[in-house]
């Protein structure tokens, strides 16, 4: 009954100011905490599993055990050296193949002459996995950097290249030919219509490009490497440190999700005016 | 250049055996206009015509395939207002409207805000587009349009989008503006009554040339129930529906 008389009076309730039904920022704490409630399930079960025995510890180590072995690598800075390194790899790998692809991309979608040139190419290039150079890379470069940076962005760039291309394209032709009847030159045609209508797309390839950059990465540090958190892993597997192994999963997860996150932000602060991002909508 | 009175803004347009022909087929067949400095011109015709085109070419937009057009007195620098807004959606109102000053517009943003404020939204220069009515992107649009003071306003049917009220209330503005600052306007519809509303003349386009060319010299502003409209209306609806068999004198 009393249900009712809450939805029906409509009129009355645009005169007055609705009643907030849960303070503003209480409603951000929950959504922020909401997403990680799954992770902290899963930690608690892992926990309480390993204590009671039926996970046993020396197939699964217990979360006490990581958290240990982290600060004792933490404190003797090993840790803090292969995340360094294991980042300043990820980084020169996508900033060298995102470079490249968005060079590519851009001039492909916006010139033919580019595209006819280079495009069969590129889609025979793409089709070949790019771990299965693996063998052919340590011929080339030893275990040296070359060998990941190599791999990291030649991973990278396809889904780069492809997704600036295609947003390049799809820009709306409407807006180009608005674009030119006021005046704009090709460069001011390119700085205000192409690229920004082009951005959504470029993002979808960036956050694509950065999975696979962490996906090759950890295979080429587990296959060749003398540094890095694929490294410690591999190191860790031949003393039978499985709390070391874990940890080091735990980190490329805690990596890739920061590295998403990053790509959000700047999603979020480049493209307000999109109804999926943010502002425009509400 | 330095024409900047009120009275004689805008450009007076000559065109000569005008004609277009898209792959063989001819859109515009010779077409003969002159159009006064200041006029508003009206172009009517059904779906296909050639009137869309005709006035691309004037706005500079496509090339004719022959014929000439001379613009007096300078440059027929045009802007074009379509028949979508075509707002740039990651671009504030003000940003949009100030596209329409070009490169280096040294006040640009007192320029974009005393257009918005011509067109009454003032108070959304800081928007997205995407938060607009249709009939508000329509105007930001014409702020677009008018902000550089350009001395020919090509109209392409930009009001046919839009509901009937906003669109009443748009041809209002339009004639408004146009009364303020008197450039050469050429407007394209297909709306016989919003063509006799607004223009001091009307053309009829039928298959790619003028087949009909009258002045009105109603006083303005025109009530739309004006009976002498109606009057108007009616003869030229007649011609346009009526097609083949009239046109012995065409």
């Amino acid at each position: 009954m009393s249900d009712l008389a809450l939805v029906s009076p409509r009129a009355a309730s645009y005169r007055t100011a609705p009643p907030p039904r849960r303070s503003p920022r209480v409603s951000l704490a929950t959504a922020r905490f909401v997403p990680w409630l799954l992770p902290l399930l899963l930690l608690c079960g892992w926990q309480i599993g390993s204590q009671s025995g039926v996970i046993a510890d020396d197939i699964f180590p217990r979360p006490a055990d990581v958290l240990a072995s982290a600060a004792r690598l933490t404190l003797s800075a090993e840790l803090a050296h292969n995340i360094a390194v294991s980042f300043r790899r990820a980084v020169s790998g996508l900033a060298l193949g995102g470079s490249l692809a968005f060079a590519l991309g851009l001039s492909n979608g916006v010139s033919r002459l580019s595209e006819r040139l280079t495009d069969t190419t590129l889609q025979m290039l793409r089709n070949i996995p790019n771990l299965s150079l693996i063998p052919l890379v340590i011929l080339w470069f030893g275990i040296d950097e070359g060998a990941k940076l190599f791999l990291t962005a030649f991973g990278v760039f396809f889904p780069i290249y492809i997704n600036t291309f295609h947003g390049v394209r799809n820009v709306d032709a409407q807006l180009i030919e608005m674009g030119r009847s006021y005046g704009m030159g090709r460069f001011t045609l390119f700085r205000r219509v192409v690229l920004p209508g082009a951005l959504p797309s470029i993002f979808v390839g960036l956050r694509y490009g950065l999975g696979i950059m962490w996906l090759t990465l950890i295979v080429s540090e587990t296959i060749a490497a003398d540094a890095g958190i694929g490294h410690m892993a591999m190191q860790a597997r031949e003393f039978m440190q499985t709390d070391v192994v874990v940890l080091a999963i735990l980190i490329y997860a805690a990596l890739g999700k920061t590295a998403d996150s990053a790509v959000r932000l700047l999603e979020r602060r480049t493209l307000g005016w999109h109804h999926a991002y943010g502002r425009a909508a509400r | 250049m330095n024409a900047m009175s009120p009275v004689a803004h805008g450009v007076g347009i000559s065109v000569r055996g005008l004609r277009k022909d898209f792959a063989g087929r001819e859109v515009l067949k010779g077409i003969d206009l002159e159009v006064a400095a200041g006029e508003f011109l009206a172009v009517i015709g059904r779906s296909g015509c050639g009137k869309s085109t005709l006035l691309r070419i004037l706005a500079g937009l496509d090339a004719p395939s022959g014929g000439e057009i001379r613009f007096g007195g300078g440059d027929g620098r045009a802007r074009l207002m379509f028949q979508e807004p075509r707002l740039l959606p990651w671009a504030s109102v003000r940003d949009n409207v100030a596209v329409g000053l070009g490169e280096g517009g040294g006040k640009a943003r007192e320029r974009a805000e005393a257009a918005l404020d011509a067109v009454g939204l003032a108070d959304k220069a800081e928007a997205w587009p995407a938060t607009l009515s249709g009939g508000q992107r329509q105007r930001v649009a014409l702020a677009r349009a008018l902000v550089s003071r350009p001395r020919f306003l090509a109209l392409d049917e930009p009001l046919g989008a839009l509901d009937a009220l906003t669109r009443i209330e748009m041809q209002k503005l339009v004639e408004q503006v146009w009364q303020a600052q008197r450039f050469t306007a050429v407007l394209v519809t297909h709306d016989v009554s919003e063509a006799l509303l607004l223009a001091d003349r009307v053309v009829m386009i039928e298959q790619g040339e003028i087949t009909l060319d009258v002045a009105i010299t109603l006083p303005r502003p025109r009530r739309r129930a004006a009976p002498e409209l109606g009057a108007l209306e009616d003869q030229i609806l007649e011609r346009l529906l009526g097609q083949m068999p009239s046109r012995v004198d065409g």
